[in-house]
């Protein structure tokens, strides 16, 4: 038997009921790892470490002088969600995604959500996410974001709550794959003691979603995936994903814009390109229409996709939608376009840009986090309870020099799971995201990455922060007893 | 396949041969050196070949075995060092990752991790000789891993490529350099010091015995020039060379490479039906400046149709 504790009772653990009794999600799992010895677990979890090196599952860090390669550490506890539990989340991811895109299609056409005056309108005009260039223009399905990763947290209500929507270029969905792979490996008695909800057919999924978002004259689309290359920090994601589904990886040099279609270079000759799921950032896509100075990008790329004749996913502009300064309107998006109520709850957030709301935060710096607008990454945050007395007050110089740039929560009890550590088995929080595909139909893999934040007391879960994964185990069905 | 990738898979291969063919000539010429410790031409045919003789001098302008080894093996400002053709066959590899084999990358990284280790060490005259041996054999493993393991298709094509052509340079350019140099000695009959020379040569290609099994005879300029161009059945011959990149050509998908299929043929058309008198009638040196200049026109020719693709 191991000792498995919970953090404190104002969290909520994923395994532990009241500190102490084992959920039913849990219990088959609780079973067999109170008859793993310590020492075999550990074997295990280096053997996981050798594994991920040898595939060679890096991630570059922004920043590191020496291109040092760096693993992402893979716990092997499992998250366990309940069947009953996915079935909200799906049906919460669905909706949310969906009344993102409608919202998307609107305010680059008749923008009936800014009319109605549910959102000021400068908030979207004026929005550094806001493509001029993408207003009027159709897109097949009316669809914008393609793949979505929504970030959800499990309060101490034991509620779902979303973080934030990435509607641009969310990644991690290699690991969830890959660590589903690894426990599959490393454990399999266990998979024969569950019924585990697969993943493995996501880039089928993904790749049938790019399919159906092709330009409406093309038959048979030949579709790409387009990388900064080698030395981005998500560059292994990008190639396993291209070779997951069998096509291209390509870096904006293989592309060029001839007679009105992109088309790549080959060792036979120039061939066509009808769509290209991008992972690097609108300003740098198209040289003539954005950074000039871009080199990862295609010139001509934007006329050809205003006119129709190749889709890029996620599409230009989407950016807006995931900002934080709009994600406080995503619960009345959703009861504007879809008239449903929110399955899955917001945060409470407060928008600096409001003099009320800035007084407030401004009052009570050690009790929020504080983040920047456009921040992603974990990076430029303030986590009140854990910074300083000056790291709070330099904060607020920040804050006060432009005060629409950020938006304040409250500190979140992040929800904690059984992890391997140095000392055994202890709580660390985690979060959820799961990855919504949206193209002839709007759907997820029942599963998603969870991330955890191994450093004890740490709320970051980002990899670039110190955080790791665990595989993500949703349940076909839960025991009835 | 993406240009960029046909790209990168050649200059992999390229980059490995050459490392193995500058510790070839590294390996030899070090050997020699010390046999008349006296002249510094032995020093200088690495340097010679890889065409950095100016550049090496203008650094250090008394060539010893040292300085040469660790400026042909070592130094990361010399672009053709062997730490350098390690560093861009695994630079090149990475970004193919997904194309070649697992068994591939772990390879090639492996090899470059080491790479780095012997770099930090340094070498010296005791470990000069193992280092050239580790590089010669990290080569046989690149191509046995290569040959094992790749799936039949452009993959394997254009990294084949480039091994043929840089070994197919290599051979013609090594040649050139002896036969200059040797041509330069006082003409002496029965020179002793030529025997050793060409023997050099030879082992310097691995052929050394491969000579005695086919002439049982003493070494000539002759037999030596026929068995490195004309000989089919040497695999580090000119003609060898061309026999595989023709074939290998013939098999990339596309109609794209026109030119560079009708060069390629050419040149081994020429190498199959000449024999080493007519390449003699017309001078050694001049037979072998106008092959390299041909290897070169293929090399820019595949990249034109290829590799460049636009």
């Amino acid at each position: 038997m191991h000792s498995i504790k919970a953090l404190d009772l104002s969290h909520y653990d994923e395994m532990l009921v009241d500190g102490q009794s084992t959920r039913a999600s849990y219990a088959r799992f609780a079973d067999w790892l109170h008859q793993a010895p310590l020492d075999w677990l550990r074997q295990k979890q280096d053997e996981a470490d050798t594994l991920f090196r040898k595939i060679g599952i890096t991630f570059a860090v922004y920043g590191d002088e020496s291109g040092a390669e760096r693993l992402i550490p893979f716990d092997t506890i499992p998250r366990i969600i309940s069947a009953a539990e996915w079935k909200t989340l799906e049906a919460g991811c669905v909706q949310r995604v969906t009344a993102l895109n409608r919202f998307l299609h609107d305010i680059y056409h008749e923008q009936d959500i800014l009319k109605a005056g549910l959102i000021p309108p400068e908030q979207i005009l004026t929005n550094a996410g806001y493509q001029l260039a993408m207003q009027g223009i159709d897109l097949p399905r009316r669809i914008y974001a393609h793949i979505a990763g929504v970030d959800i947290i499990r309060h101490r209500d034991g509620g779902f709550y979303v973080l934030e929507d990435n509607l641009r270029t969310p990644s991690g969905v290699s690991y969830m794959l890959e660590n589903r792979k690894m426990m599959m490996r490393l454990f399999p008695e266990l998979f024969a003691r569950h019924d585990i909800t697969p993943v493995e057919h996501y880039p089928n999924l993904l790749l049938d979603t790019l399919r159906a978002v092709a330009p409406v004259e093309v038959d048979n689309p030949t579709v790409v995936v387009l990388t900064p290359g080698q030395y981005n920090s998500a560059y292994f994601e990008h190639a396993f994903l291209a070779s997951q589904m069998g096509v291209e990886l390509v870096e904006g040099q293989d592309l060029f814009v001839k007679n009105g279609h992109v088309h790549m270079r080959t060792t036979a000759g120039p061939q066509r390109v009808d769509v290209i799921y991008r992972r690097i950032d609108d300003a740098y896509l198209d040289p003539l229409a954005f950074q000039p100075d871009s080199m990862l990008g295609v010139p001509g790329l934007m006329s050809v996709y205003r006119e129709g004749r190749v889709t890029v996913c996620n599409a230009v502009g989407t950016g807006v939608a995931d900002d934080k300064s709009i994600y406080p309107y995503v619960p009345d998006m959703i009861r504007f376009y879809l008239g449903e109520e929110p399955i899955l709850h917001n945060v409470p957030t407060w928008q600096l840009r409001k003099p009320e709301d800035l007084a407030y935060v401004l009052a009570h710096l050690p009790e929020l986090v504080v983040k920047e607008v456009h921040g992603a990454g974990g990076y430029g945050m303030l986590v009140g309870p854990a910074a300083s007395q000056a790291e709070i007050e330099a904060y607020r110089l920040r804050i006060l020099d432009d005060p629409a740039n950020f938006i304040a929560q409250p500190t979140l009890s992040l929800s904690t799971c059984p992890t391997f550590v140095e000392a055994g088995i202890a709580p660390r929080h985690i979060d959820l995201r799961p990855f919504v595909l949206s193209g002839d139909k709007v759907r997820l893999v029942a599963g998603g990455l969870t991330r955890v934040a191994l450093r004890e007391g740490s709320l970051v879960v980002n990899s670039s922060q110190g955080g790791g994964t665990k595989d993500t185990w949703i349940l076909k069905e839960d025991a009835t007893c | 396949m993406l240009s960029r990738m046909a790209d990168c898979l050649y200059w992999m291969a390229r980059n490995m041969e050459r490392a193995e063919n500058t510790a070839r000539l590294l390996d030899v010429s070090l050997q020699m050196s010390l046999l008349h410790a006296s002249s510094q031409d032995d020093l200088l045919v690495p340097l010679d070949v890889t065409g950095v003789t100016a550049d090496f001098l203008s650094r250090w302008p008394k060539p010893d075995a040292g300085r040469v080894l660790d400026y042909l093996a070592l130094d990361p400002s010399v672009p053709g060092s062997i730490y350098n053709c390690i560093r861009l066959a695994r630079e090149n590899a990475h970004v193919v990752r997904v194309k070649i084999t697992g068994e591939m990358w772990e390879q090639i990284n492996g090899t470059w991790l080491e790479m780095r280790d012997w770099q930090k060490r340094g070498l010296d005259a005791r470990t000069a000789s193992a280092f050239l041996d580790w590089v010669k054999e990290r080569s046989h493993l690149f191509r046995g891993v290569s040959y094992g393991t790749m799936l039949r298709n452009d993959t394997f094509h254009f990294s084949r490529l480039g091994t043929f052509i840089e070994r197919a340079d290599n051979t013609a350019r090594i040649l050139n350099v002896k036969t200059r140099q040797i041509r330069d000695h006082e003409p002496q009959a029965e020179n002793i010091l030529d025997y050793y020379q060409w023997a050099a040569l030879l082992r310097s290609v691995s052929c050394f015995e491969a000579y005695r099994d086919i002439y049982r005879d003493r070494i000539t300029p002759e037999r030596v020039a026929e068995l490195l161009i004309l000989r089919p059945d040497m695999p580090r011959s000119l003609r060898a060379c061309f026999e595989e990149i023709s074939q290998v050509l013939s098999h990339v998908e596309g109609q794209a490479g026109r030119s560079a299929r009708r060069l390629a043929s050419e040149i081994r058309a020429r190498l199959t039906y000449s024999d080493i008198s007519d390449i003699f009638a017309e001078g050694l040196e001049a037979s072998l400046d106008s092959l390299i200049a041909d290897i070169h026109r293929l090399g820019s020719a595949i990249h034109d149709s290829y590799l460049e693709a636009a």
